[in-house]
Protein backbone atom coordinates (compact mmCIF):
# COMPACT_ATOMS: atom_id res chain seq x y z
CA UNK A 1 0.00 0.00 0.00
CA UNK A 2 1.39 3.38 -1.01
CA UNK A 3 1.69 6.42 1.23
CA UNK A 4 -0.25 8.45 -1.32
CA UNK A 5 -2.75 7.10 -3.80
CA UNK A 6 -4.38 9.06 -6.54
CA UNK A 7 -7.48 7.42 -7.94
CA UNK A 8 -9.23 8.52 -11.09
CA UNK A 9 -8.34 12.16 -10.51
CA UNK A 10 -9.71 14.83 -12.87
CA UNK A 11 -10.18 18.57 -12.91
CA UNK A 12 -11.71 20.80 -15.55
CA UNK A 13 -11.11 24.50 -16.02
CA UNK A 14 -14.07 25.57 -18.09
CA UNK A 15 -13.83 23.37 -21.16
CA UNK A 16 -10.23 22.37 -20.56
CA UNK A 17 -9.60 19.02 -18.92
CA UNK A 18 -6.29 19.79 -17.23
CA UNK A 19 -6.06 16.44 -15.43
CA UNK A 20 -7.93 13.58 -17.02
CA UNK A 21 -8.74 10.48 -14.94
CA UNK A 22 -5.25 9.99 -13.63
CA UNK A 23 -4.41 7.23 -11.15
CA UNK A 24 -1.10 6.36 -9.57
CA UNK A 25 0.43 5.40 -6.30
CA UNK A 26 3.43 6.76 -4.43
CA UNK A 27 5.32 4.23 -2.34
CA UNK A 28 6.78 5.16 0.99
CA UNK A 29 10.41 6.24 0.76
CA UNK A 30 10.69 6.37 -3.03
CA UNK A 31 11.41 9.17 -5.44
CA UNK A 32 8.65 9.26 -8.03
CA UNK A 33 8.94 11.66 -10.94
CA UNK A 34 6.12 13.10 -12.97
CA UNK A 35 7.18 14.27 -16.40
CA UNK A 36 5.37 15.51 -19.47
CA UNK A 37 5.32 18.36 -21.98
CA UNK A 38 4.38 21.91 -20.99
CA UNK A 39 0.78 22.24 -19.95
CA UNK A 40 0.28 18.52 -19.46
CA UNK A 41 -1.10 18.96 -15.95
CA UNK A 42 1.87 18.28 -13.67
CA UNK A 43 1.57 21.41 -11.52
CA UNK A 44 -2.19 21.02 -11.45
CA UNK A 45 -1.78 17.58 -9.84
CA UNK A 46 0.36 19.17 -7.13
CA UNK A 47 -2.25 21.87 -6.65
CA UNK A 48 -4.90 19.19 -6.27
CA UNK A 49 -2.87 17.19 -3.75
CA UNK A 50 -2.03 20.26 -1.66
CA UNK A 51 -5.64 21.40 -1.51
CA UNK A 52 -5.36 24.54 -3.63
CA UNK A 53 -7.81 23.10 -6.19
CA UNK A 54 -10.69 20.73 -5.59
CA UNK A 55 -10.90 17.81 -8.02
CA UNK A 56 -13.88 17.41 -10.32
CA UNK A 57 -13.72 13.64 -9.89
CA UNK A 58 -11.54 11.16 -8.10
CA UNK A 59 -9.90 10.57 -4.77
CA UNK A 60 -6.64 11.51 -3.11
CA UNK A 61 -5.74 9.22 -0.24
CA UNK A 62 -2.88 10.05 2.07
CA UNK A 63 -2.06 7.19 4.42
CA UNK A 64 -5.50 5.79 3.61
CA UNK A 65 -7.26 9.01 4.56
CA UNK A 66 -9.28 10.89 1.99
CA UNK A 67 -7.75 14.37 1.75
CA UNK A 68 -9.41 15.96 -1.25
CA UNK A 69 -11.58 18.85 -0.15
CA UNK A 70 -9.28 19.63 2.75
CA UNK A 71 -7.86 23.13 3.06
CA UNK A 72 -4.17 23.56 2.16
CA UNK A 73 -3.13 24.23 5.76
CA UNK A 74 -4.81 21.02 6.93
CA UNK A 75 -3.01 19.07 4.22
CA UNK A 76 0.25 20.65 5.42
CA UNK A 77 -0.51 19.64 8.99
CA UNK A 78 -1.04 16.06 7.86
CA UNK A 79 2.54 15.91 6.59
CA UNK A 80 2.50 16.93 2.94
CA UNK A 81 4.88 19.75 1.98
CA UNK A 82 5.57 21.27 -1.42
CA UNK A 83 7.57 23.85 -3.30
CA UNK A 84 6.44 25.99 -6.22
CA UNK A 85 7.50 26.03 -9.84
CA UNK A 86 8.05 29.79 -9.70
CA UNK A 87 10.26 30.40 -6.66
CA UNK A 88 8.24 31.74 -3.77
CA UNK A 89 10.25 32.33 -0.62
CA UNK A 90 8.86 35.03 1.68
CA UNK A 91 10.97 37.77 0.17
CA UNK A 92 10.96 40.34 2.96
CA UNK A 93 11.70 37.76 5.62
CA UNK A 94 15.21 36.74 6.50
CA UNK A 95 16.45 33.30 5.56
CA UNK A 96 16.13 32.17 9.17
CA UNK A 97 12.59 33.53 9.44
CA UNK A 98 11.61 31.67 6.28
CA UNK A 99 12.68 28.41 7.85
CA UNK A 100 11.01 29.33 11.14
CA UNK A 101 7.66 29.84 9.37
CA UNK A 102 8.28 26.46 7.82
CA UNK A 103 8.15 25.01 11.34
CA UNK A 104 4.63 26.38 11.77
CA UNK A 105 2.73 23.07 11.81
CA UNK A 106 5.01 21.71 14.51
CA UNK A 107 4.78 24.63 16.93
CA UNK A 108 2.21 24.09 19.63
CA UNK A 109 2.16 27.46 21.39
CA UNK A 110 -1.21 29.20 21.32
CA UNK A 111 -1.98 32.82 20.53
CA UNK A 112 -2.03 33.55 24.25
CA UNK A 113 1.42 32.00 24.67
CA UNK A 114 2.73 34.16 21.85
CA UNK A 115 1.14 37.34 23.21
CA UNK A 116 2.41 36.90 26.75
CA UNK A 117 5.72 35.31 25.82
CA UNK A 118 5.09 32.38 28.17
CA UNK A 119 7.85 29.97 29.11
CA UNK A 120 6.24 27.36 26.87
CA UNK A 121 6.50 29.75 23.92
CA UNK A 122 10.09 30.70 24.76
CA UNK A 123 11.19 27.08 25.06
CA UNK A 124 9.63 26.15 21.75
CA UNK A 125 11.13 29.20 20.08
CA UNK A 126 14.63 28.27 21.26
CA UNK A 127 14.08 24.74 20.05
CA UNK A 128 12.87 25.61 16.55
CA UNK A 129 15.61 28.20 16.19
CA UNK A 130 18.20 25.52 16.88
CA UNK A 131 16.55 23.18 14.42
CA UNK A 132 16.27 25.87 11.77
CA UNK A 133 19.95 26.72 12.11
CA UNK A 134 20.85 23.04 11.88
CA UNK A 135 18.82 22.67 8.70
CA UNK A 136 20.37 25.79 7.17
CA UNK A 137 23.79 24.45 8.03
CA UNK A 138 23.02 21.05 6.55
CA UNK A 139 21.89 22.60 3.28
CA UNK A 140 24.65 25.21 3.04
CA UNK A 141 22.53 28.28 3.57
CA UNK A 142 23.86 29.23 6.98
CA UNK A 143 26.01 32.04 5.64
CA UNK A 144 22.85 33.90 4.61
CA UNK A 145 21.02 33.42 7.87
CA UNK A 146 20.11 37.09 8.49
CA UNK A 147 19.93 38.09 4.85
CA UNK A 148 16.56 38.92 3.34
CA UNK A 149 15.43 36.03 1.15
CA UNK A 150 15.07 38.28 -1.90
CA UNK A 151 18.78 39.09 -1.80
CA UNK A 152 19.81 35.47 -2.32
CA UNK A 153 21.02 34.18 -5.70
CA UNK A 154 18.28 32.40 -7.60
CA UNK A 155 19.53 28.88 -6.99
CA UNK A 156 19.82 29.51 -3.28
CA UNK A 157 16.27 30.89 -3.16
CA UNK A 158 15.12 27.58 -4.62
CA UNK A 159 17.11 25.70 -2.02
CA UNK A 160 15.70 27.90 0.72
CA UNK A 161 12.19 27.06 -0.40
CA UNK A 162 13.00 23.37 -0.15
CA UNK A 163 14.47 23.82 3.32
CA UNK A 164 11.40 25.81 4.38
CA UNK A 165 9.18 22.93 3.26
CA UNK A 166 11.44 20.46 5.00
CA UNK A 167 11.18 22.34 8.30
CA UNK A 168 7.67 21.06 8.89
CA UNK A 169 9.11 17.52 8.97
CA UNK A 170 6.78 16.26 6.27
CA UNK A 171 6.35 12.64 5.34
CA UNK A 172 6.12 13.47 1.70
CA UNK A 173 7.47 16.34 -0.36
CA UNK A 174 6.21 17.55 -3.71
CA UNK A 175 8.96 19.36 -5.62
CA UNK A 176 7.85 21.33 -8.67
CA UNK A 177 10.73 21.78 -11.12
CA UNK A 178 13.41 22.44 -8.51
CA UNK A 179 16.17 22.48 -11.15
CA UNK A 180 14.51 25.13 -13.33
CA UNK A 181 16.89 28.00 -14.02
CA UNK A 182 19.82 26.34 -12.26
CA UNK A 183 23.29 26.11 -13.76
CA UNK A 184 24.97 22.66 -14.00
CA UNK A 185 26.83 23.15 -10.73
CA UNK A 186 23.65 24.14 -8.90
CA UNK A 187 21.85 21.18 -10.46
CA UNK A 188 24.57 18.84 -9.15
CA UNK A 189 24.09 20.30 -5.67
CA UNK A 190 20.36 19.90 -6.01
CA UNK A 191 20.63 16.22 -6.89
CA UNK A 192 22.72 15.71 -3.77
CA UNK A 193 20.19 17.69 -1.70
CA UNK A 194 17.28 15.59 -2.91
CA UNK A 195 19.30 12.50 -2.03
CA UNK A 196 19.81 13.87 1.48
CA UNK A 197 16.09 14.44 1.86
CA UNK A 198 15.36 10.91 0.76
CA UNK A 199 17.89 9.65 3.30
CA UNK A 200 15.86 11.41 5.99
CA UNK A 201 13.11 8.95 5.12
CA UNK A 202 10.98 11.44 3.28
CA UNK A 203 9.04 10.33 0.22
CA UNK A 204 9.51 12.59 -2.78
CA UNK A 205 7.34 13.35 -5.77
CA UNK A 206 9.31 15.30 -8.32
CA UNK A 207 8.12 17.25 -11.32
CA UNK A 208 11.11 18.06 -13.49
CA UNK A 209 12.00 18.90 -17.06
CA UNK A 210 15.72 18.25 -16.65
CA UNK A 211 15.95 14.63 -17.84
CA UNK A 212 19.37 14.14 -16.34
CA UNK A 213 17.95 14.84 -12.89
CA UNK A 214 14.91 12.69 -13.51
CA UNK A 215 16.79 9.68 -14.88
CA UNK A 216 19.50 9.96 -12.20
CA UNK A 217 17.38 9.92 -9.11
CA UNK A 218 13.90 8.52 -9.75
CA UNK A 219 12.89 5.01 -8.82
CA UNK A 220 9.80 5.30 -10.97
CA UNK A 221 8.45 7.77 -13.49
CA UNK A 222 4.95 8.74 -14.57
CA UNK A 223 4.39 10.48 -17.90
CA UNK A 224 1.51 12.84 -18.57
CA UNK A 225 0.30 14.23 -21.87
CA UNK A 226 -2.72 16.52 -22.20
CA UNK A 227 -3.76 15.65 -18.67
CA UNK A 228 -3.69 11.89 -19.27
CA UNK A 229 -1.25 9.38 -17.86
CA UNK A 230 0.40 7.79 -20.88
CA UNK A 231 3.14 5.76 -19.24
CA UNK A 232 4.50 4.54 -15.96
CA UNK A 233 7.64 2.62 -15.14
CA UNK A 234 11.28 2.60 -14.13
CA UNK A 235 13.59 5.05 -15.93
CA UNK A 236 14.85 2.44 -18.38
CA UNK A 237 11.32 1.57 -19.51
CA UNK A 238 10.33 5.21 -19.87
CA UNK A 239 13.42 6.04 -21.90
CA UNK A 240 12.40 3.39 -24.46
CA UNK A 241 8.63 3.93 -24.39
CA UNK A 242 7.23 4.74 -27.85
CA UNK A 243 4.36 6.90 -26.68
CA UNK A 244 6.62 8.95 -24.48
CA UNK A 245 9.09 9.61 -27.28
CA UNK A 246 6.17 10.53 -29.50
CA UNK A 247 4.65 12.91 -26.96
CA UNK A 248 7.95 14.71 -26.53
CA UNK A 249 8.93 14.74 -30.20
CA UNK A 250 5.43 15.74 -31.27
CA UNK A 251 5.73 18.87 -29.20
CA UNK A 252 9.26 19.82 -30.19
CA UNK B 1 28.53 46.64 12.63
CA UNK B 2 25.38 44.77 13.47
CA UNK B 3 26.34 44.54 17.11
CA UNK B 4 26.98 48.26 17.17
CA UNK B 5 23.63 48.97 15.61
CA UNK B 6 21.90 46.75 18.12
CA UNK B 7 23.41 48.42 21.14
CA UNK B 8 22.68 51.82 19.61
CA UNK B 9 19.08 50.70 19.28
CA UNK B 10 18.90 49.53 22.89
CA UNK B 11 20.41 52.81 23.98
CA UNK B 12 17.91 54.79 21.94
CA UNK B 13 14.98 52.86 23.31
CA UNK B 14 16.18 53.25 26.90
CA UNK B 15 16.83 56.95 26.37
CA UNK B 16 13.40 57.64 24.88
CA UNK B 17 11.73 55.67 27.65
CA UNK B 18 13.51 57.71 30.30
CA UNK B 19 12.76 60.98 28.55
CA UNK B 20 9.11 60.03 28.11
CA UNK B 21 8.96 59.10 31.76
CA UNK B 22 10.48 62.29 33.18
CA UNK B 23 8.85 64.83 30.86
CA UNK B 24 5.84 65.45 33.10
CA UNK B 25 8.19 65.98 36.04
CA UNK B 26 10.21 68.68 34.34
CA UNK B 27 7.60 70.56 32.38
CA UNK B 28 4.53 72.23 33.71
CA UNK B 29 3.52 73.11 30.20
CA UNK B 30 0.01 71.70 29.79
CA UNK B 31 0.17 72.05 26.05
CA UNK B 32 3.17 69.73 25.71
CA UNK B 33 1.56 67.22 27.98
CA UNK B 34 -1.63 67.39 25.97
CA UNK B 35 0.21 66.78 22.72
CA UNK B 36 2.08 63.87 24.29
CA UNK B 37 -1.11 62.28 25.57
CA UNK B 38 -2.64 62.56 22.11
CA UNK B 39 0.55 61.10 20.64
CA UNK B 40 0.27 58.16 23.02
CA UNK B 41 -3.29 57.53 21.92
CA UNK B 42 -2.15 57.63 18.31
CA UNK B 43 0.63 55.17 19.06
CA UNK B 44 -2.03 52.66 20.11
CA UNK B 45 -4.07 53.33 16.98
CA UNK B 46 -1.06 53.05 14.74
CA UNK B 47 0.22 49.90 16.46
CA UNK B 48 -3.17 48.31 15.84
CA UNK B 49 -3.35 49.22 12.19
CA UNK B 50 0.27 48.20 11.79
CA UNK B 51 -0.63 44.67 12.92
CA UNK B 52 -3.41 44.49 10.36
CA UNK B 53 -1.61 46.23 7.50
CA UNK B 54 2.09 46.24 8.22
CA UNK B 55 2.28 42.65 9.39
CA UNK B 56 -0.75 40.78 8.02
CA UNK B 57 -0.88 42.90 4.86
CA UNK B 58 -4.60 43.68 4.96
CA UNK B 59 -5.18 47.29 3.93
CA UNK B 60 -7.94 48.76 6.11
CA UNK B 61 -9.33 52.26 5.77
CA UNK B 62 -11.89 51.76 8.51
CA UNK B 63 -9.68 52.00 11.56
CA UNK B 64 -11.40 55.11 12.94
CA UNK B 65 -14.61 53.08 13.26
CA UNK B 66 -13.02 50.94 15.97
CA UNK B 67 -11.53 53.98 17.64
CA UNK B 68 -15.08 55.38 17.76
CA UNK B 69 -16.66 52.14 18.94
CA UNK B 70 -14.19 52.00 21.83
CA UNK B 71 -14.84 55.65 22.68
CA UNK B 72 -18.63 55.44 22.59
CA UNK B 73 -18.83 52.07 24.33
CA UNK B 74 -16.59 53.10 27.16
CA UNK B 75 -18.17 56.57 27.61
CA UNK B 76 -21.72 55.24 27.55
CA UNK B 77 -20.95 52.37 29.91
CA UNK B 78 -19.61 54.82 32.43
CA UNK B 79 -22.31 57.43 31.96
CA UNK B 80 -25.44 55.32 31.52
CA UNK B 81 -24.61 52.17 33.42
CA UNK B 82 -22.18 53.67 35.95
CA UNK B 83 -19.42 51.24 35.16
CA UNK B 84 -16.04 52.01 36.61
CA UNK B 85 -13.50 53.29 34.09
CA UNK B 86 -11.31 50.27 34.78
CA UNK B 87 -14.05 48.02 33.47
CA UNK B 88 -15.27 50.35 30.72
CA UNK B 89 -11.76 50.59 29.25
CA UNK B 90 -11.26 46.88 28.48
CA UNK B 91 -14.90 46.47 27.42
CA UNK B 92 -14.39 49.33 24.97
CA UNK B 93 -11.46 47.39 23.57
CA UNK B 94 -13.43 44.15 23.41
CA UNK B 95 -16.41 45.83 21.70
CA UNK B 96 -14.07 47.23 19.05
CA UNK B 97 -12.42 43.81 18.72
CA UNK B 98 -15.75 42.10 18.12
CA UNK B 99 -16.59 44.71 15.47
CA UNK B 100 -13.13 44.05 14.05
CA UNK B 101 -13.97 40.36 13.69
CA UNK B 102 -17.11 41.37 11.82
CA UNK B 103 -14.95 43.28 9.36
CA UNK B 104 -12.45 40.42 9.30
CA UNK B 105 -14.92 37.94 7.83
CA UNK B 106 -15.48 39.73 4.54
CA UNK B 107 -11.77 40.47 4.50
CA UNK B 108 -11.16 36.73 4.25
CA UNK B 109 -12.61 36.71 0.77
CA UNK B 110 -11.51 40.09 -0.54
CA UNK B 111 -8.20 41.36 -1.78
CA UNK B 112 -6.62 44.64 -2.82
CA UNK B 113 -8.99 47.42 -3.85
CA UNK B 114 -12.08 45.35 -3.02
CA UNK B 115 -10.94 44.94 0.54
CA UNK B 116 -10.20 48.66 0.80
CA UNK B 117 -13.70 49.55 -0.38
CA UNK B 118 -15.20 47.09 2.08
CA UNK B 119 -13.28 48.64 4.98
CA UNK B 120 -14.28 52.17 3.92
CA UNK B 121 -17.91 51.05 3.81
CA UNK B 122 -17.55 49.54 7.26
CA UNK B 123 -16.15 52.81 8.61
CA UNK B 124 -18.99 54.69 6.97
CA UNK B 125 -21.60 52.42 8.56
CA UNK B 126 -20.08 52.97 11.99
CA UNK B 127 -20.01 56.71 11.39
CA UNK B 128 -23.67 56.67 10.34
CA UNK B 129 -24.58 54.79 13.50
CA UNK B 130 -22.79 57.38 15.66
CA UNK B 131 -24.66 60.08 13.71
CA UNK B 132 -28.13 58.60 13.66
CA UNK B 133 -28.66 56.54 16.78
CA UNK B 134 -29.57 59.74 18.55
CA UNK B 135 -31.23 58.21 21.60
CA UNK B 136 -27.89 56.68 22.50
CA UNK B 137 -25.20 58.82 20.90
CA UNK B 138 -27.01 62.21 20.69
CA UNK B 139 -26.09 62.16 16.99
CA UNK B 140 -24.01 64.98 15.55
CA UNK B 141 -24.19 66.97 18.80
CA UNK B 142 -21.96 64.41 20.42
CA UNK B 143 -21.68 63.47 24.06
CA UNK B 144 -20.31 66.12 26.39
CA UNK B 145 -19.24 65.52 29.95
CA UNK B 146 -17.64 62.12 29.50
CA UNK B 147 -16.23 61.59 33.00
CA UNK B 148 -12.53 61.22 33.66
CA UNK B 149 -11.52 57.94 35.27
CA UNK B 150 -11.93 59.60 38.67
CA UNK B 151 -9.75 59.11 41.69
CA UNK B 152 -7.86 56.15 42.86
CA UNK B 153 -6.77 56.06 46.44
CA UNK B 154 -4.23 53.85 48.07
CA UNK B 155 -4.64 54.59 51.77
CA UNK B 156 -4.29 58.30 52.14
CA UNK B 157 -2.48 58.65 48.83
CA UNK B 158 -4.87 59.91 46.17
CA UNK B 159 -4.25 59.69 42.44
CA UNK B 160 -6.53 62.02 40.52
CA UNK B 161 -6.86 61.03 36.88
CA UNK B 162 -8.40 64.33 35.89
CA UNK B 163 -4.93 65.83 36.25
CA UNK B 164 -2.98 65.88 33.00
CA UNK B 165 0.23 64.57 34.54
CA UNK B 166 -1.59 61.60 35.98
CA UNK B 167 -3.44 60.87 32.76
CA UNK B 168 -0.15 61.09 30.93
CA UNK B 169 1.24 58.30 33.08
CA UNK B 170 -1.88 56.21 32.56
CA UNK B 171 -1.48 56.50 28.79
CA UNK B 172 2.27 55.98 29.13
CA UNK B 173 1.84 52.70 31.00
CA UNK B 174 -0.79 51.39 28.61
CA UNK B 175 1.39 52.29 25.63
CA UNK B 176 4.36 50.48 27.17
CA UNK B 177 2.26 47.37 27.82
CA UNK B 178 0.87 47.50 24.29
CA UNK B 179 4.35 47.90 22.82
CA UNK B 180 5.69 45.01 24.84
CA UNK B 181 2.86 42.63 23.91
CA UNK B 182 3.14 43.78 20.31
CA UNK B 183 6.84 43.04 20.38
CA UNK B 184 6.24 39.55 21.76
CA UNK B 185 3.50 38.86 19.26
CA UNK B 186 5.32 39.88 16.10
CA UNK B 187 8.40 37.88 17.04
CA UNK B 188 6.42 34.69 17.57
CA UNK B 189 4.76 32.03 15.47
CA UNK B 190 1.72 34.31 15.20
CA UNK B 191 3.72 37.28 13.94
CA UNK B 192 5.53 35.13 11.40
CA UNK B 193 2.22 33.74 10.19
CA UNK B 194 0.99 37.33 9.70
CA UNK B 195 4.01 38.26 7.61
CA UNK B 196 3.79 35.05 5.61
CA UNK B 197 0.21 35.95 4.68
CA UNK B 198 1.33 39.43 3.69
CA UNK B 199 4.17 38.10 1.56
CA UNK B 200 2.42 35.25 -0.23
CA UNK B 201 -0.97 34.01 0.83
CA UNK B 202 -0.89 30.73 -1.08
CA UNK B 203 2.63 29.85 -0.02
CA UNK B 204 1.63 30.62 3.58
CA UNK B 205 -1.37 28.32 3.37
CA UNK B 206 0.65 25.53 1.87
CA UNK B 207 3.15 25.55 4.73
CA UNK B 208 0.31 25.24 7.21
CA UNK B 209 -0.82 28.77 8.05
CA UNK B 210 -4.56 28.80 8.66
CA UNK B 211 -5.60 31.93 6.76
CA UNK B 212 -8.99 32.29 8.45
CA UNK B 213 -7.58 32.06 11.93
CA UNK B 214 -4.63 34.39 11.43
CA UNK B 215 -6.44 37.05 9.45
CA UNK B 216 -9.15 37.20 12.08
CA UNK B 217 -6.52 37.26 14.82
CA UNK B 218 -4.85 40.24 13.15
CA UNK B 219 -8.14 42.12 12.86
CA UNK B 220 -9.13 41.25 16.41
CA UNK B 221 -5.85 42.36 17.99
CA UNK B 222 -5.52 45.48 15.87
CA UNK B 223 -9.04 46.70 16.46
CA UNK B 224 -8.91 45.87 20.17
CA UNK B 225 -6.02 48.33 20.43
CA UNK B 226 -8.07 50.93 18.57
CA UNK B 227 -10.91 50.44 21.04
CA UNK B 228 -8.56 50.97 23.97
CA UNK B 229 -7.30 54.13 22.27
CA UNK B 230 -10.89 55.31 21.82
CA UNK B 231 -11.69 54.81 25.47
CA UNK B 232 -8.56 56.66 26.57
CA UNK B 233 -9.45 59.51 24.20
CA UNK B 234 -13.07 59.80 25.38
CA UNK B 235 -12.25 59.97 29.06
CA UNK B 236 -9.40 62.36 28.46
CA UNK B 237 -11.08 64.93 26.20
CA UNK B 238 -14.44 64.56 27.92
CA UNK B 239 -16.36 65.02 24.70
CA UNK B 240 -16.95 62.67 21.81
CA UNK B 241 -18.79 63.20 18.55
CA UNK B 242 -18.99 61.42 15.19
CA UNK B 243 -16.65 64.04 13.73
CA UNK B 244 -13.67 62.45 15.44
CA UNK B 245 -14.25 59.06 13.82
CA UNK B 246 -14.38 59.67 10.11
CA UNK B 247 -12.70 58.33 7.00
CA UNK B 248 -10.36 61.32 7.31
CA UNK B 249 -9.21 60.02 10.67
CA UNK B 250 -8.72 56.51 9.24
CA UNK B 251 -6.54 58.01 6.53
CA UNK B 252 -4.62 59.99 9.12
CA UNK B 253 -3.82 56.80 11.04
CA UNK B 254 -2.86 55.05 7.81
CA UNK B 255 -0.48 57.89 6.92
CA UNK B 256 1.19 57.56 10.34
CA UNK B 257 1.71 53.84 9.74
CA UNK B 258 3.19 54.43 6.30
CA UNK B 259 5.39 57.39 7.24
CA UNK B 260 6.72 55.54 10.26
CA UNK B 261 7.44 52.39 8.31
CA UNK B 262 5.12 49.42 8.04
CA UNK B 263 5.88 46.13 9.65
CA UNK B 264 8.31 47.45 12.25
CA UNK B 265 7.71 48.24 15.90
CA UNK B 266 9.57 51.54 16.21
CA UNK B 267 8.21 52.89 12.93
CA UNK B 268 4.67 53.43 14.16
CA UNK B 269 5.94 55.28 17.21
CA UNK B 270 7.89 57.64 14.98
CA UNK B 271 4.87 58.04 12.75
CA UNK B 272 2.39 58.68 15.56
CA UNK B 273 4.50 61.03 17.67
CA UNK B 274 6.17 62.73 14.71
CA UNK B 275 3.00 63.53 12.82
CA UNK B 276 1.03 64.53 15.92
CA UNK B 277 3.74 67.06 16.77
CA UNK B 278 4.10 68.13 13.16
CA UNK B 279 0.39 68.87 12.96
CA UNK B 280 0.62 70.89 16.16
CA UNK B 281 3.61 72.87 14.91
CA UNK B 282 1.73 73.60 11.69
CA UNK B 283 -0.84 75.55 13.68
CA UNK B 284 1.48 78.52 13.20
CA UNK B 285 0.52 78.47 9.51
CA UNK B 286 -3.15 78.89 10.32
CA UNK B 287 -5.18 78.42 7.13
CA UNK B 288 -2.29 76.92 5.21
CA UNK B 289 -1.77 74.28 7.87
CA UNK B 290 -3.16 71.30 6.00
CA UNK B 291 -1.57 72.39 2.72
CA UNK B 292 1.89 72.48 4.24
CA UNK B 293 1.25 69.30 6.20
CA UNK B 294 0.23 67.59 2.96
CA UNK B 295 3.34 68.84 1.20
CA UNK B 296 5.60 67.58 3.97
CA UNK B 297 3.93 64.18 3.78
CA UNK B 298 4.46 64.02 0.04
CA UNK B 299 8.11 64.88 0.41
CA UNK B 300 8.53 62.31 3.18
CA UNK B 301 7.00 59.57 1.07
CA UNK B 302 9.17 60.43 -1.92
CA UNK B 303 12.37 60.64 0.12
CA UNK B 304 11.60 57.70 2.37
CA UNK B 305 9.43 55.32 0.35
CA UNK B 306 9.68 52.64 3.02
CA UNK B 307 8.93 54.98 5.89
CA UNK B 308 11.30 56.31 8.51
CA UNK B 309 12.39 52.86 9.62
CA UNK B 310 12.85 51.78 6.03
CA UNK B 311 15.02 54.87 5.51
CA UNK B 312 17.19 53.96 8.47
CA UNK B 313 17.45 50.44 7.11
CA UNK B 314 18.60 51.68 3.70
CA UNK B 315 21.13 53.95 5.38
CA UNK B 316 22.42 51.03 7.39
CA UNK B 317 22.74 48.85 4.31
CA UNK B 318 24.67 51.56 2.52
CA UNK B 319 27.00 51.99 5.46
CA UNK B 320 27.58 48.26 5.55
CA UNK B 321 28.36 47.74 1.89
CA UNK B 322 31.91 49.07 1.56
CA UNK B 323 33.09 46.85 4.41
CA UNK B 324 31.76 43.74 2.73
CA UNK B 325 34.06 43.97 -0.28
N1 LIG C 1 -6.32 27.93 -12.53
C1 LIG C 1 -6.37 27.57 -13.81
N2 LIG C 1 -7.35 28.03 -14.61
C2 LIG C 1 -7.43 27.67 -15.91
N3 LIG C 1 -6.57 26.86 -16.49
C3 LIG C 1 -5.56 26.34 -15.76
C4 LIG C 1 -5.41 26.68 -14.38
N4 LIG C 1 -4.32 26.03 -13.90
C5 LIG C 1 -3.82 25.33 -14.95
N5 LIG C 1 -4.55 25.51 -16.06
C6 LIG C 1 -4.32 24.89 -17.36
O1 LIG C 1 -4.19 23.51 -17.16
C7 LIG C 1 -3.21 22.97 -18.02
C8 LIG C 1 -2.16 22.24 -17.21
O2 LIG C 1 -1.38 23.21 -16.54
P1 LIG C 1 -0.19 22.83 -15.57
O3 LIG C 1 0.30 24.10 -14.99
O4 LIG C 1 -0.62 21.79 -14.64
O5 LIG C 1 0.87 22.25 -16.59
P2 LIG C 1 2.33 21.73 -16.30
O6 LIG C 1 2.36 20.32 -16.73
O7 LIG C 1 2.74 22.04 -14.92
O8 LIG C 1 3.17 22.58 -17.34
P3 LIG C 1 4.62 23.24 -17.23
O9 LIG C 1 5.58 22.18 -17.58
O10 LIG C 1 4.61 24.33 -18.22
O11 LIG C 1 4.79 23.73 -15.83
C9 LIG C 1 -2.65 24.12 -18.82
O12 LIG C 1 -3.30 24.15 -20.06
C10 LIG C 1 -3.02 25.32 -18.00
O13 LIG C 1 -3.20 26.45 -18.82
MG1 LIG D 1 4.10 23.23 -14.04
Amino acid sequence: MGILSIEDLSINFGGLVAVDHVSFEVKRGEILSIIGPNGSGKTTIFNLISGIYKPTTGKILFKDKLINGMKPHTVAFMGIARTFQNVRPFKQMTVLENVLVGHHPKVKSLFIDDLFHTSKQRKEEVMIREQAIKLLDLFHLKQYIDEKAENLPYGDQRRLEIVRALASEPEIMLLDEPAAGMNPQETEDLIRLIGQIKDLGITIVLVEHDMKVVMDISQRIIVLDYGKKIAEGVPEEIRKNERVIEAYLGKD
Amino acid sequence: MKQKFKSAKTFLIAASLIIAFVIPLITENEYYLHTLIISGIYILLVLGLNLILGYAGQLSLGHAAFYGIGAYTSALLMMKLHFSFWLALPIGGIAAGIAGLMLGFPALRLKGPYLVICTIAFGEIAHQIFMNWESLTRGPMGIPGVPSPGEFSIGSFVIDFSEKQVYYYLVFIIVIIALLLNYFLVRSKTGRAFVAIREDQTAAEVIGVNLTFYKLTAFLSGTFLAGIAGSLYAHYIGFISPESFTLGESINILVMVIVGGMGTIIGPIFGAVGLTFLLELMRAFADYRMVIYGLILMILIVVLPEGTMGGIDILRRNLKKPQKI
